[in-house]
């Protein structure tokens, strides 16, 4: 189908916008096209969705959306001419700008923001959606989990065509499970938790109240749970992951047990989060009728995504950046960091803009505890450096161990000062303190700006 | 000395920072060489001879879930606090624990009544950092507030504090939490203690007096605890919220 003329039109005029702004260094100009064509015809991205020809998937979730599709992206790669928003930038905006420059795709592969999913579904009708999970999360821009939801449930309902990928052991997830849908879920009772972390939040069974008993207990709240009272339990799993194998931080592997029968997966990203995500990115094209052997070839090749977990060479050290940024992602980049090796030197970086959310509280919700036994030196950096600095000081590390430097630049440097030579400096930075911490050590030349790595 | 804590419903009601709250009372009190020996109490639970009860923030469903059970304690904890033990009540907790919590579809959940106060739920959230003048303290506070609890306090009742910035109980009385002998409420979390030290200092004295022992405990250097108040305060100033 082609456009109609003034919308072309627009279109040229709006990608030019963009490159304008990344020329004029305003950050990756990747959702100023979006913002502006939302603002002059919210229902040109109908139109443009609807001229994909295999249409869209969309990715939703707490934790994970990111690293997710760009696993799908992956996936597909060889085979489909893709539109996905790979830099990160999931509200409609961006959604909108992608379509906008994505000229000739096949197909959509947007991540969206738990807030933004009923305007992005309304706007897309995506013929899969994947929900991967539900954890508190800036309360203070996105309210109240059950709210969160509640929409998703609207958005589910009003979507019958769409084949479901579903993560089963979130209860609120699994809750939204419907003939068709493919749910997925982890099968290794040897990696569940001792017991359910302090940052678990749908505990409760979603439809009457009673706590819920787990079997298995993975992350948070995700695990094989029933309630004893009215007998809601996990959903019959579809694929799952078993036979899991950590390896501290230089990856994982794991059986992928799936209709089409069952296949080995390695991963070069650490962490049983990362397991989840694979997971779920395989269940997304295995909807998408992906062979086993693509799916596979897919996750093999797979790399970090931007700052999620990455290492960076700055001269003779070595920088690892994991994105924290709530309760439950934070506590498995601590645990994954504990599985390897403890760093002695951390920055971390708290800063409280919106994207990182204004209210730092969840940062007393994090169980960083396992951290302090091996660490010498913690540089609190960021707009919020003090609060953070006391979250260490009331969690038990030394104060004298403790050293607060707000500037970003001038923390990192005293970090890789503590950090002897051929060490490695662990970061770990919200969204907006990542972005910035990678612009300082992008100026200087040792990685690449986020949107010029992005496909 | 040891000092019991009561942590009500820690399963149900932790949902902004709550255990910060209680690290800080524990560390406090351990540098002064007193011990905090904290007890859950959940459903169903007796109520332990406390000195200080503690009770957090839950979602509305969360909150549902509790308020019955907390009703059902309220005989054991009047007579507590009428001996003389101290409470902290923060946000969902703080509603509890007035007269009657109203939500959105009408249903009234029953409150303890140990502060003189009615919440209705209202459709408009109150989000934003907030700073208190204390004056009764000689104090301020500095916390964030994230509620769509509408607090009117009856005629009399005494609030924690003169709101400077940000919405306080209802967003138009310009005051913000309650407190009542040894018992304080507040919509306050961030959390409020790691910042607000005097305040963590207070609640020790009392429950230690409660406990037996009057004394006026040390003071700390707080250089970090200060410095986080006033980048909060300062958040609040900025930031308005009204």
């Amino acid at each position: 189908m082609r456009l109609p003329i003034p919308l072309a039109l627009e279109a040229a005029a709006l990608r030019s916008a963009g490159a304008l702004s990344r020329i004029a260094g305003r950050g990756g100009g990747t959702t100023l096209p979006g913002k502006l064509l939302w603002k002059l015809d919210p229902g040109a991205i109908e139109l443009l969705a609807r001229r994909l020809e295999r249409g869209s998937v969309l990715v939703s979730a707490t934790n994970g959306k990111t690293t997710t599709s760009a696993m799908v992206a992956e996936i597909l790669r060889p085979s489909v001419r893709v539109a996905h928003n790979a830099s990160g930038a999931n509200l409609v905006s961006g959604v909108a700008s992608t379509l906008l420059e994505r000229n000739g795709a096949e197909l959509g592969l947007f991540e969206v923001d738990e807030a933004a999913l009923p305007e992005v579904v309304r706007r897309v009708r995506p013929r899969a959606l994947l929900l991967g999970n539900l954890f508190r999360d800036q309360l203070d821009r996105y309210g109240e989990l059950e709210i969160v939801a509640a929409r998703w449930c609207e958005a589910v309902a009003s979507l019958p065509e769409t084949c479901l990928v579903l993560n089963g052991d979130d209860p609120q997830i699994g809750n939204l499970a419907r003939p068709g849908a493919l749910v997925f879920g982890l099968d290794d009772p040897r990696q569940a938790r001792p017991a359910l972390q302090h940052a678990a939040d749908s505990t409760h069974c979603v439809r009457c109240g009673t706590p819920y008993d787990y079997a298995a207990a993975y992350v948070g709240h995700l695990g094989d749970y029933r309630c004893p009272s009215c007998g809601h339990a996990r959903p019959p799993l579809a694929l799952a992951a078993r036979d899991i194998e950590l390896n501290g931080l230089d990856g994982a592997a794991f059986t992928l047990a799936t209709p089409a029968g069952d296949t080995h997966v390695e991963l070069t990203l650490p962490g049983l989060y990362n397991v989840y995500n694979a997971l779920a990115a395989a269940a997304l094209a295995l909807a998408l009728e992906v062979p086993l052997d693509g799916i596979t070839a897919g996750l093999h090749r797979f790399a970090a995504v931007f700052g999620r977990f990455e290492r960076i060479a700055v001269g003779d050290r070595r920088l690892l950046m994991l994105l924290i940024k709530n309760p439950a992602g934070a506590n498995e980049a601590v645990r994954t960091l504990v599985e390897g090796a403890a760093p002695r030197v951390a920055v971390v970086a708290l800063n409280d803009a919106i994207a990182d959310g204004r209210d730092v509280s969840w940062i007393w919700d994090v169980d960083f505890e396992p951290l302090l036994a091996g660490l010498e030196s913690l540089v609190a950096t960021g707009t919020r450096a003090a609060e953070l600095a006391l979250r260490f000081a009331y969690g038990g590390l030394a104060r004298e161990r403790i050293e607060v430097v707000p500037s970003l630049e001038q923390a990192l440097d005293r970090g890789l000062e503590l950090t002897p030579a051929g060490g490695e400096l662990t970061l770990l930075p919200t969204y907006t303190a990542m972005l910035a911490l990678r612009k300082v050590v992008a100026d200087r030349g040792h990685v690449a700006n986020y949107w010029v790595t992005a496909p | 000395m040891r000092i019991v804590v009561g942590h009500l419903y820690p399963d149900y009601l932790n949902i902004y920072a709550d255990r910060g709250n209680i690290a800080v009372l524990a560390e406090r009190a351990r540098v002064r060489g007193h011990e905090l020996d904290v007890r859950a109490i959940g459903m169903h639970d007796d109520v332990p001879e406390v000195d200080l009860f503690y009770v957090g923030g839950g979602q509305d469903r969360e909150q549902a879930l509790v308020a019955e059970d907390l009703a059902g304690k309220a005989e054991v904890l009047h007579a507590a606090v009428a001996d003389g033990a101290a409470v902290l009540a923060v946000c969902g907790g703080y509603q509890l624990l007035g007269r009657s919590y109203r939500d959105l579809s009408g249903a009234e959940l029953p409150g303890v009544g140990l502060l003189p106060l009615r919440t209705v739920a209202g459709k408009r959230r109150m989000i934003g950092d907030v700073l208190l003048d204390c004056a009764w303290a000689g104090e301020t506070l500095a916390g964030f507030e994230n509620h769509a609890g509408r607090t009117s306090l009856e005629a009399g009742a005494e609030p924690l504090g003169r709101v400077v910035s940000g919405f306080g109980n209802d967003g138009e009385s310009g005051y913000e939490g309650c407190r009542a002998g040894r018992v304080y409420g507040t919509y306050l979390h961030g959390p409020l203690l790691p910042r607000n030290p005097w305040f963590a200092d207070r609640l020790l004295m009392e429950a230690l007096a409660h406990a037996g022992v009057e004394v006026e405990l040390t003071p700390l250097a707080d250089e970090l605890e200060h410095a986080a108040h006033t980048v909060s305060a300062a958040r609040a100033r900025a930031r308005g919220g009204r």
